[in-house]
């Protein structure tokens, strides 16, 4: 067990360095930031001057080994138009994002995993078969219209909701959280629904998937013949197993719900990580760029590597290599 | 000729075309793409104006609501938008980009994971170490987040999106095809096309391809309606298509700007088509796993 976890330790420190050159490759291809954030009529010698400031000016071979030395030091840089450390801008912002994303998964496993049980023990009744034709238009769904529409209904026709930003906001720690006020409450709502309809779909789908192949093994039968009510082989000796393949997701979905809720933040103005990204784009921001993608990747890594672990704690059949 | 008829008798013959008949949802799902195929195809042709040509706008038809409102203009049944873009039109120019986009990058990803599956598969050893290696640091990622990358890099544009796409999605292929493909090579058939002394690249793909090509159809027809969906999102975020091509997510993004002043059909037909296009996708995509997977029936 030890020698496995040091294994994919290692594994995962391999995986970091290879994605940060990537990405260190790859925003750099970006266009000159300096031409882009200087207004444009400034002369060849301020853009170098701006140039120089913000590091741009050496080869890229330098700006290179001065990125590796800077990560491992914790530092990816300072935005080019805040002037504040980029690492800092993200932190400041992923509360918000953790919050709707929390929420979202929340929501999600609370409809999705008993409607999960019951359409995969049940397969083949009328309202299965209606929760399952309702998931599939979920997943088709482009989460960016349904907050649109979702605006269009109670902001804009019915006016119940706010549609742009956290509302009132009380600092725990150092961060500011926004579940905990009334005006708060009414703000995440429709970005945490956003968020969570096609995760909802996606993990009724895995549960249903997971139940309809558990119930058909043996020990289910063997269970059934010795008498075991039908309540209690469904979720005493069901659901356990079928669980399992969701728990791994599960790791897997958050990280993804972190990138997605890019857009959910785009249309409710919410002021995460994610927009913060977006606005960065638009104006390449460089050191932020890169300061967002290290840390969405570190967590990916991060998450996969718990992820396996716990896969093994969960299922001691699974063998460590 | 004669080959092709039998083909075609074969498959309405076939017990799968019988499943396909008795399944609404799958006839639902076929009907919906043929729709849309024909209007990616013909739509653009059939319509009153081409909305990306600036000298055809008229800016005095700008915000027209649909024809059951009032104020609307019976030239544009489902209004115009802020440069008075016909919806319709615009929609239609915005499916054959979707679905251009749809087929292109997963026939890419089709070619490209299912040859490196083979290789990987077949070969084994370093190769495939190193194949699977960057599959699986690929599948860790959410293809999001890789897609955005690529663009990030590269800016916006057709190619480009393509080719982001492309990029985080020919994965999932390579990854079913090798393991299909491990299963296949100790077969009977493989040794015999060995023994009688074929090179590697007809065994490849003349004799362990077909018995691949199952999972692949399958994965391909569930991964069009995910690229759509991809690429409009990408284009509604303001990285995938830039403003002057059509895209449906773009013009949800232009609907977007523009809600509160009460004007809200740019950015729900968009929408509404983008979602109706994905569902055929999915129900097509479904029946296809069910089919060829009958342990999930």
């Amino acid at each position: 067990m030890l020698f496995y976890v040091i294994k994919r330790f290692v594994q995962m420190i391999i995986v970091i360095a290879i994605v940060a050159t990537i990405v260190f490759i790859f925003v750099n291809m970006l266009g000159d930031p300096a031409v882009l954030l200087l207004p444009p009529e400034a002369s060849p010698e301020e853009l170098a001057k701006a140039r120089a400031a913000m590091g741009l000016d050496s080869s890229p071979w330098e700006q290179y080994k001065l990125f590796v030395v800077n990560v491992l030091h914790g530092d990816l840089g300072n935005s080019f138009v805040f002037r504040e450390p980029a690492m800092k801008l993200i932190f400041e912002r992923m509360p918000a994002t953790l919050e709707i994303v929390v929420l979202a998964m929340f929501i999600a496993a609370l409809i999705a995993i008993p409607l999960g049980v019951y359409v995969g023990a049940h397969p083949n009744t009328f309202v299965s078969r209606s929760i399952l034709s309702l998931s599939l238009l979920c997943i088709s769904m482009p989460t960016f219209w349904f907050g649109i529409v979702l605006i269009l209904v109670f902001s804009v026709q019915l006016g119940w909701l706010p549609s742009s930003g956290r509302g009132e906001v009380i600092i725990v720690w150092g961060m500011r959280l926004s579940f905990l006020t009334w005006d708060g409450i009414k703000h995440l709502i429709l970005p945490a629904i956003t968020l969570a309809v096609q995760q909802l779909a996606t993990q009724l789908r895995l549960t249903r998937a997971g139940m309809m192949e558990v119930l058909r093994q043996d020990y289910i039968k063997f269970a059934k013949a010795k008498g075991v009510s039908p309540h209690d082989v469904l979720y005493g000796h069901a659901l356990k197993n079928a669980l399992i393949p969701v728990i791994t997701v599960y790791g897997l979905e958050f990280g993804g719900l972190v990138v997605f809720a890019t857009i959910t933040e785009t249309i409710f103005a919410w002021p995460g990580m994610g927009k913060l990204l977006i606005d960065s784009i638009n104006i390449s921001d460089r050191p932020v760029i890169i300061a967002y993608l290290m840390l969405a990747s570190m967590l990916f890594v991060v998450i996969n590597f718990i992820v396996d672990i716990l896969y093994t704690v969960v299922d001691p059949r699974i063998d460590l290599r | 000729m004669m080959d092709n008829k039998s083909l075609i008798s074969k498959i309405i013959k076939s017990e799968g075309f019988y499943n396909f008949k008795r399944n609404p949802f799958a006839i639902a799902g076929a009907f919906i793409i043929l729709v849309f195929l024909f209007t990616a195809i013909f739509g653009p042709h059939m319509v009153s104006q081409n909305p990306y040509d600036l000298a055809q706008l008229d800016l005095n038809d700008s915000y027209k609501p649909p024809i059951w409102q009032e104020g609307s203009d019976p030239r544009f049944i489902l209004g115009t938008d802020d440069q008075g873009r016909d919806m319709v039109s615009a929609i239609v120019y915005g499916v054959r980009m979707s679905v251009t986009i749809g087929f292109c990058v997963t026939i890419i990803c089709m070619i490209a994971g299912t040859t490196l599956g083979l290789i990987s598969g077949y070969k084994g050893g370093r190769l495939d170490s190193f194949i699977m290696g960057l599959v699986n640091v690929q599948l860790s990622f959410p293809s999001l987040l890789i897609a955005m990358l690529v663009l990030i890099a590269f800016g916006r544009g057709v190619w480009k999106i393509i080719l982001a796409l492309a990029f985080s999605g020919w994965v999932t292929y390579a990854r079913t095809v090798r393991g299909t493909t491990m299963a296949e090579k100790g077969k009977e058939y493989v040794e015999a096309a060995k023994v009688i002394g074929f090179p590697e690249r007809v065994i490849l793909f003349k004799h362990i391809l077909p018995n691949v090509m199952t999972p692949v159809i399958v994965i391909a027809t569930l991964q069009i309606g995910t690229v759509i969906l991809s690429e409009a999102t990408l284009s509604f975020l303001g990285i995938g298509i830039p403003i002057t091509e059509p895209s449906l997510g773009l013009l949800v993004a232009q609907g977007y700007v523009v809600l509160f002043s009460g004007l809200w059909w740019v950015s729900v037909f968009p929408g509404l088509v983008l979602m109706l296009l994905v569902v055929g996708m999915n129900l097509l995509g479904d029946f296809l796993r069910d089919e060829f997977n009958p342990r999930l029936k």
